[in-house]
């Protein structure tokens, strides 16, 4: 048997041997990669709900995958099912429906709907004023049992451990906006320990109701360019306005390396490391110091065992919201200093927007696929330059590229950073 | 990954329905007496509301309490007296480095708004647009931060300043026993010098208590202890804040933190809850610890839920083990992503203390052994799903 492969820090080598995605783009790598070197927006105009009285109208919903009457925790599930099929199938691990390791899902937060209120309001016979006192003695009824199934938090990571035939208790858990990543990591933390050979990590959101557009509205968080859908995710732009929401999923099949090499799997990356830093500045603006990003992406380089001058590509957080993008240029000039100006840094997001809970997995894989093609997708919607975050953003067109080594940046709302360090197989 | 390592626990902070800290909670449970629940805030349901709490203690500024809903600040508090009993609260070196796994649900809705809404959208001809119209200008922007699962982790970083790391779990009472066991195995295998793990949940609140009753039965009528509600079982939802901090026993020494207790071993396991399935993975779970069990000095801190089947395959497994029982969720209710952590701060007490509270119910047996406790074995066999099994050892 050959020598086991380690990594700078003595650790088993973590391999990435398959991927999904699915994003307003569409579903699949192939559907999606076209899409996004095409500079393609996934973003319209909401018609999943009546969109009278919101402020933002716009998002990058997954019409092609929802079906009428999906609740957010259906559709998360459906989305998850999907880019966990193509990724298991890519990596050939385990058998259908027994996927030998851990599973770990990044998924929104869920709860009972309107829908649902208003069928427990109208059970409950109140005809004056409706208390959820009234709700609850609807909510007896055995036919509205299924809501319960649907709101609570430990379903759907059951329903996918069971879909998958996944090892052991299904981990479900949320960073915000660094969620996906998070799933990534702790599935690579635990080939590391040698707990398991292979990981199933997943990134899911599929999120968008009224409420959530409302709620992020009031924190005068999202775009509100709803004229021009398409245009309206513009990071790194003077005019950017905020980010769009927008769902999608990501699946990695993660595995040790050797593990892969022996049974023949195609090596797709290597993680190579992972950062982490939280923030106490505030609920949900970075510090302005821009410290705990430029130590989240240090952390990850250092666990990489790796320098600035060894990264090719940032494949960045790029919300296009007017702070994230400063503090993330703040961020990265400092950490790459003057070797900035040879690295490039796309976001996604301009053509997704922005999948909270899904995008550090969605990133990641983009990012896989970039070293995989030698090529980088572009940050479209790049006409107005801002003159205060000199970056080369990849401008509008996708260009192709050495690129050996991405770093991948997801930063989250509650101080939640994390960066992942993706190279191609081992040389 | 270097050898498995020793892990410690050198701190806790706890919160229930019968008091805050470890030492109050021991003597109110030795104490004996009824336990202190509510049925009259949300009859005909009985429900465990958490002791108030001096939150200024922990929570320093108002702008912060006021930032925050119920489940965020007996979290954020219980994570301060954790922060505080290991002897780390303030200590920016130690802080920056803190990694930080935690537990948590959902934070709570608006009931006034979404009662009004619910009341006047009859007179609406366009349901949605209406609800569309009065959540903009009704729900408080700050809401959302209140509701989010991860601004628990969010306002610990902000309030107590742990930075190394942030990670929330989700999903019932098995998302705290994965935060525990993930928790250890990274200090174990050298990811981690120190970890405050913990959770939070305030079930006494209508939007959960709707939740909960759409698919489980709640307690309602006559108190009964967990072990002994019927057929159908049943649960008392609880406000809860546990939160330990756990380090390497090399991290401890070197700066002189003395343990609470080791956490030798944490296990988490999944099955449907078929018949009988919660047996088998419980008695599986003991096995694989069978070797490093003291028969004559463990005891167990039973996670049982009331929900049944589930409690009563669980004290037919505990009976077997012919070692001394007690269930807490009848004393604390139920506290879901921070059951487990509640049970394991309680173990680190039962071992410290060697003694063990009165029992209550028909699933609560023996007492404390003579010669002391050298072990609590925790269980968790949450309402739906989250199995698990923990051993805690007394440091001598």
């Amino acid at each position: 048997m050959a020598a086991s492969r380690r990594d700078s820090k003595g650790r088993p080598v973590v391999a990435v041997t398959g991927m999904g995605i699915v994003t307003p783009l569409g579903t699949g790598k192939v559907d999606n990669w076209k899409k996004l070197t095409a500079g393609e927006s996934g973003i319209r105009t909401i018609t999943r709900f009546p969109t009278d009285g919101l402020r933002t109208t716009i998002a990058g919903a997954v019409d092609h995958v929802f079906e009428q009457g999906m609740h957010s925790a259906a559709l998360s599930e459906k989305l998850a099912r999907l880019a966990g099929t193509e990724a298991i199938a890519e990596s050939g691990i385990g058998s259908k429906g027994n996927f030998p390791g851990p599973f770990f899902l990044a998924f929104p937060p869920i709860e009972i709907e309107w829908p649902q209120r208003f069928a427990l309001a109208n059970a409950s016979g109140a005809n004056d004023k409706i208390e959820y006192g009234d709700l609850v003695r609807a909510a007896t009824k055995s036919e509205f049992r299924s809501f319960y199934e649907e709101s609570k938090y430990g379903v759907v990571p059951d329903n996918l451990a069971e879909h998958f035939g996944t090892q052991g208790s299904p981990i479900s858990l949320t960073t915000a906006c660094a969620s996906g990543a998070t799933a990534i990591q702790l599935g690579l933390e635990a080939i590391q320990r040698g707990e398991c050979d292979a990981a199933l990590a997943i990134g899911a959101d599929g999120s968008i109701t009224a409420e959530s557009v409302v709620r992020f509205s009031l924190l005068s968080a999202l775009s509100t360019n709803n004229t021009s859908p398409q245009g309206a995710s513009r990071p790194f732009s003077k005019n950017r306005d905020g980010f769009v929401l927008a769902e999608g999923a990501a699946a990695l099949v993660l595995e040790n390396y050797d593990h892969a090499v022996a049974r023949g799997a195609k090596i797709l990356a290597i993680v190579e490391g992972v950062g982490e830093k939280a923030d106490n500045f505030h609920r949900t603006r970075s510090s302005p110091d821009g410290k705990p990003v430029i130590s989240c992406m240090r952390n990850a380089l250092a666990d990489a065992g790796v320098t600035p001058a060894d990264v090719d590509y940032i494949n960045a957080h790029g919300t296009s919201t007017p702070e994230n993008d400063k503090m993330e240029y703040l961020g990265v000039s400092t950490v790459f200093g003057d070797h900035l100006k040879n690295i490039p840094i796309s976001s996604n997001k301009s053509m997704v927007g922005h999948t909270l809970t899904a995008a550090g997995a969605i990133e990641a894989v983009v990012s896989a696929l970039t070293i995989i093609n030698q090529r980088i997708p572009p940050t479209i919607n790049y006409a107005v330059p801002d003159p205060a975050i000199p970056l080369d953003v990849v401008p509008n067109v996708a260009r192709d590229a050495k690129v050996r080594r991405v770093i991948s940046n997801s930063f989250g709302f509650g101080g939640q950073n994390t960066c992942l360090v993706l190279t191609g197989d081992l040389a | 990954m270097s050898a498995r390592r020793e892990v410690w626990i050198t701190g806790v902070g706890l919160v229930s329905a019968v008091g805050e800290g470890l030492d109050q909670h021991w003597d109110k449970l030795m104490a004996g007496g009824a336990p202190s629940y509510d049925d009259k805030t949300f009859a005909p349901y009985i429900t465990f509301p958490a002791v108030p709490l001096n939150l200024d203690t922990q929570i320093p500024k108002k702008g912060d309490q006021r930032q925050m809903e119920a489940w965020q600040r007996i979290g954020v508090y219980a994570a301060g007296v954790a922060l505080a009993d290991a002897g780390i609260a303030k200590n920016a070196e130690i802080l920056d480095k803190a990694d930080m796994i935690v537990a948590a649900g959902g934070g709570e809705r608006d009931v006034a708004v979404d009662a009004a809404i619910l009341t006047d959208v009859r007179k609406s001809n366009k349901r949605e647009a209406f609800v569309n119209e009065r959540l903009m200008s009704d729900l408080r922007p700050t809401l959302f931060l209140a509701q989010l699962p991860n601004l628990l982790a969010g306002n610990i970083s902000l309030v107590h300043g742990v930075v190394g790391s942030s990670r929330t779990f989700m999903g019932e009472e098995a998302s705290g026993v994965d935060a525990l066991r993930v928790a250890h195995a990274r200090i174990a295998a050298g990811q981690s010098e120190l970890t405050l793990v913990g959770g939070a949940y305030n079930g006494t609140r209508w939007d959960l208590v709707l939740l909960f009753r759409l698919g489980t039965p709640l307690l309602e009528g006559q108190f009964k202890p967990v072990w002994d509600r019927g057929p159908e079982g049943a649960l008392t939802l609880a406000a809860m804040g546990a939160f330990l901090v756990m380090e390497s026993r090399e991290h401890a020494e070197k700066r002189g933190a003395k343990p609470l207790a080791r956490l030798a071993s944490v296990q988490s396991s999944r099955n449907l809850r078929k018949a009988g399935e919660s047996e088998k993975t419980l008695r599986e779970e003991f096995d694989a610890i069978a070797s490093s069990v003291k028969k004559d000095s463990a005891v167990i801190i039973s996670g049982a839920s009331g929900a049944e089947p589930a409690t009563s395959e669980e004290k037919k497994v505990l009976a077997e083990t012919g070692l001394p029982v007690r269930a807490t969720a009848t004393h604390i209710g139920n506290g879901m992503e921070a059951q487990f952590l509640a049970n394991i701060a309680l173990g680190c007490q039962a071992v410290r203390k060697g003694t063990l509270f009165p029992p209550s119910g028909s699933g609560d047996t023996g007492s404390a052994p003579a010669q002391g406790i050298s072990q609590a074995l925790v269980t968790s066999v949450g309402h739906w799903r989250g199995e698990g099994l923990a051993l805690i050892e007394r440091v001598d």
